[in-house]
């Protein structure tokens, strides 16, 4: 069994195609979305974590693509920029796996990236834009 | 025995001043008790690190050769609109201002804010030159009609920081009780309760810990954002006249300063541009009000902890913005926002701050340096700030 995390962006005309669905029934793909937007223009975007072995992951991969949809890894994920962040915590709430944290003794903000699962919260509520979402 | 600001003064002069925050005043009025405390210590220092929209900047910019009119004309720097309805060379650029052609909150979209008048300021403080277009409509005695040029601090003759509302004493615990998220100058309230946002440094706020403005009055000086910066007048919005606890804390937002200080000598460090997806731009300063310790009731205004401050809780999606529906959801005290979660309904609602207590304490931290190493003395304030109508009678 292999993870892959991906972003998926879908064009405008597929977002009323059960693709997640076709993934999961007929390639047998575990899919944990992490995070979902449709745009005004109706494109999609998927970020998500796909679980199956080799051969599941690759055809699943092929039959994203006959759809037209992009297939991106998601590589270097939250970036916690330390020194934009004044440690105000106003992220921390709204970090669902506590991957943004404040130590209650030294009141610093720190981002562990092994807890973060790419949800994207946090990027709008930062006021300092301390943390920002990178895909490539 | 009381003391005077003025002796205090002379301590700061040869050196032999006693200094503390008042953060690590609270333990020693513990064990000591005020009255001895209050013989020990000559200063309590405070420190807050948080945006707040009303602010910004004065600049009189130097005139070429040929002179230019800009009042009543139109200027903008890197495209944000500054006011220009005073004299000649004279323009304030506001911390919220926006360029024209920033989508804003349009169509449904929350708009993200990346530029506004507040990061022209953090761009010039940074030593950054800024993009002037201003267009006037010409005099016999200020006859150009164009200008167009990279200028920073040294095209200035004068940059000085005004923010007409600063260090609000005590603030809202903002929360959301309907079923969408909102956008709000308290930042993100996701739906039903989801998280609890407040706003102050609690027990190292400036005006918490001195309630009644005895100390902290007009001309008071203080460290402002990397300089010496001085109480202007009061804030906008100053209510001292809300319900106060015993210790004659406010129970909400009650006090303000308006604040000023040269712009030019300020530390990019200490102050910064914000950006409220949904809301608009906004500039955080750092601000440290040394507070005297002149008696005994001073000193156990300033030894208030955390635990003996208390905002309320008030719903953002409703009662803030209609003036419908229950007015107060409750009330917590700062120990409780600071431990990460509070009770609300019988529920745990996960807390944020907009004001930092890290920059707060290094604020503090620094304003107790400057003062131990003589490098920076107390003033009396010419004219105290209003305090609570003495006819309101029992503030309790």
């Amino acid at each position: 069994m292999n993870t892959k995390k991906v972003v998926l962006s879908f064009p405008p005309g597929t977002v009323e195609d059960p693709i997640i669905y076709h993934l999961i029934m007929d390639y047998g793909l575990m899919v944990n979305i992490l995070r979902a937007s449709i745009d005004a223009g109706k494109q999609g975007r998927v970020v998500a974590e796909l679980k199956g072995d080799d051969n599941q992951l690759k055809n699943g991969a092929n039959f994203l693509e006959s759809k037209g949809v992009e297939i991106e890894p998601l590589t270097e994920e939250i970036r916690h920029i330390e020194e934009r962040c004044t440690s105000c915590t106003s992220c921390v709430p709204l970090c669902p796996t506590g991957a943004l944290d404040v130590d209650r003794e030294t009141w610093l903000v720190s981002h562990d990236a092994d807890k973060c699962v790419v949800c994207l919260s946090c990027v709008d509520v930062c006021p300092y834009r301390a943390v920002t979402a990178h895909f490539q | 025995m009381a003391k005077t600001i003025e002796e205090i003064n002379e301590k700061i002069r040869s050196g032999n001043v006693v200094v503390f925050t008042a953060e690590e005043v609270i333990d020693l009025v513990r064990k000591k008790g005020p009255r001895q405390a209050s013989q020990e210590i000559d200063v309590v220092t405070t420190g807050t690190f948080s945006p707040m929209c009303s602010s910004g900047a004065f600049i009189n910019l130097k005139q070429d050769k040929q002179k230019m009119k800009l009042g009543g004309g139109w200027v903008t720097l890197n495209g944000v609109q500054a006011y220009a309805g005073l004299a000649a060379a004279d323009i304030y650029l506001g911390a919220t201002a926006l360029p024209d052609g920033d989508p804003r909150n349009n169509n449904g979209r929350r708009g993200r804010f990346r530029y506004g008048g507040a990061h022209v300021i953090e761009d010039l403080v940074q030593g950054k030159q800024v993009l002037l277009k201003a267009e006037g409509y010409g005099t016999d005695c200020y006859p150009k009609k164009w200008r167009e040029q990279m200028i920073g601090f040294d095209e200035m003759n004068e940059a000085v920081l005004f923010n007409p509302r600063n260090c609000y004493q005590n603030y809202n615990v903002a929360v959301n009780l309907s079923d969408k998220p909102i956008y709000t100058y308290m930042g993100k309230l996701n739906p039903r309760l989801g998280n609890a946002n407040y706003c102050s440094a609690g027990q190292l706020s400036p005006l918490l810990n001195d309630p009644m403005y005895r100390t902290i009055g007009i001309g008071t000086r203080l460290f402002l954002s990397g300089t010496e910066g001085y109480v202007a007048w009061h804030g906008t919005q100053h209510n001292p006249n809300v319900p106060r606890l015993e210790n004659l804390t406010p129970r909400a937002g009650a006090g303000t300063l308006a604040l000023v200080g040269n712009l030019k000598e300020m530390d990019p460090k200490w102050l910064r541009a914000v950006s409220f997806t949904g809301y608009g731009v906004s500039l955080s300063v750092a601000v440290g009000l040394p507070i005297p310790i002149l008696d005994e009731e001073m000193m156990r205004f300033v030894s208030v902890s955390d635990a003996d401050l208390k905002a309320p809780v008030i719903d953002y999606s409703q009662f803030y913005p209609t003036g419908e529906g229950k007015p107060k959801l409750g009330e917590v005290t700062y120990a409780e926002l600071k431990s990460g979660a509070i009770q609300i309904d019988g529920k745990d609602v996960p807390t944020g701050c907009f004001s930092s207590y890290q920059k707060a304490r290094e604020v503090a931290e620094h304003l107790k340096s400057l003062i131990t190493d003589g490098r920076f003395f107390l003033s009396c304030p010419v004219s105290p700030l209003s305090g609570p109508a003495e006819e309101q009678g029992d503030l309790k």
